[in-house]
């Protein structure tokens, strides 16, 4: 792996939006044009910074979702928080045309490139897809043959973001297995599972700890800390789990 | 508690004061004498700055606070800084 890289001081810079898309009732896709765009690498998110009329600013980090084959184009997901002061504006009242500021692509530890191997064990909850997302569609992308398998724990099955796209990679694909389970309602005859993630489902859905796999954990903090430790406690090398906490759990 | 992150998030802030990405250079703390990653590290945010805390022991490595037209970076909790790489 990489050391730090030298990249330089990072500036605020202005991206038009470009495009949107619903994903679900609260999460919506903005995709952004960012003039000299140095290109990124899956996992890496940006800041956004909001300003108000009598300049008081707000700034938030969301990942990016698009793969970095992408270019120049970026494309971030916002799941709005009912209570919050920026994301309820990015999915309710941007629109085409609009600009935002933003500063990046920012990170170098929470990456995967199809480089790095695996396998691949990616673990989201609620938005923490996010940037797991990013890495998935760069496999697809880089037409790696690395195997991904992946967990995701979701409210309901109307909650899951991407869930059309994660079903048509998979089917296509034999690198890639896609595992959801539901933490509220879930739909009669639901074939996943329908509990929070732990220590027997994991047992069930990851790599076998002597495959070496590579983990990615992402989603609210409580989530986060649950997932590794299971991990820790199935024999996973600490060294190969790495984790991004996204804030409170909704 | 209430808005625990990690250094991931801090990682724009520090990336805006250092001429590096962050998150993979090693942070010794100064009270427990613990190593980690930045990335690793417990961070709490808000718009007054940014916290990163010590895993193991809590204790304060890096703050740095926003004031109107100037940052205060306090390094003092941090006793090494580890850079990989060719700088
Ligand atoms: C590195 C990083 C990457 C991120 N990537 C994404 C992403 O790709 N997509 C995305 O939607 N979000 C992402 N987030 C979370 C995002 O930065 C904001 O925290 C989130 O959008 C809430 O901001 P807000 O201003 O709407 O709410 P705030 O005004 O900050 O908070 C309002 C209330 O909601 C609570 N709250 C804050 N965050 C959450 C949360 N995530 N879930 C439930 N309650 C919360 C707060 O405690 C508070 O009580 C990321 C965070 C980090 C650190
Ligand atoms: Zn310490």
């Amino acid at each position: 792996m990489e050391g730090a890289e030298v990249l330089g001081r990072l500036n605020w810079q202005f991206g038009e939006v470009v495009a949107t898309q619903r994903e679900t009732d609260r999460a919506k896709s903005i995709t952004l044009s960012v003039p000299d765009w140095s290109g990124h690498r899956a996992g890496q998110h940006v800041d956004l910074r909001l300003t108000s009329e009598d300049g008081y600013h707000a700034e938030r980090s969301y990942s990016i979702a698009s793969a970095p084959e992408d270019r120049p184009r970026v494309t971030i997901t916002v799941e709005r928080i009912e209570t919050g002061e920026v994301s309820p504006y990015l999915t309710d009242e941007l629109h085409e045309g609009d600009k935002l500021e933003l500063r990046g692509p920012i990170g170098g530890y929470f990456v995967w490139e199809a480089s790095m191997g695996g396998p691949l064990f990616l673990v989201a909850g609620g938005s923490g897809i996010v940037p797991l997302m990013a890495m998935i569609r760069h496999q697809a992308a880089s037409g790696s043959s690395v195997p991904t398998r992946l967990l995701y724990s979701s409210r309901s099955l109307a909650e899951i973001i991407y869930r059309d796209e994660l079903e048509r990679l998979a089917q296509g694909s034999k690198r890639l297995e896609v595992r959801h389970t539901l933490t509220r309602e879930a739909p009669t005859g639901w074939a996943g599972y329908h509990r929070r993630v732990d220590a027997d489902m994991l047992r069930e859905v990851a790599w076998p700890a002597d495959k070496h796999p590579l983990t990615y954990i992402c989603g609210p903090t409580p989530f986060v800390e649950a997932t590794a430790t299971f991990l820790a406690a199935l024999g996973y090398a600490s060294q190969r789990i790495k984790t991004e906490r996204f804030g409170p759990s909704g | 508690m209430e808005n625990q992150l990690d250094g991931n998030a801090s990682a724009g802030t520090l990336q805006a004061i250092f001429p590096f990405e962050m998150t993979e250079v090693t942070v010794t703390c100064a009270n427990c004498d613990d190593s980690n990653l930045i990335a690793e590290t417990v961070v709490y945010m808000s718009g007054m700055g940014t916290i990163v805390r010590c895993p193991s022991c809590d204790h304060a490595l890096i703050r740095i606070a926003h004031a109107k037209h100037r940052s205060l970076l306090d390094l003092h909790g941090a006793r090494v800084l580890q850079f990989n790489g060719d700088h």
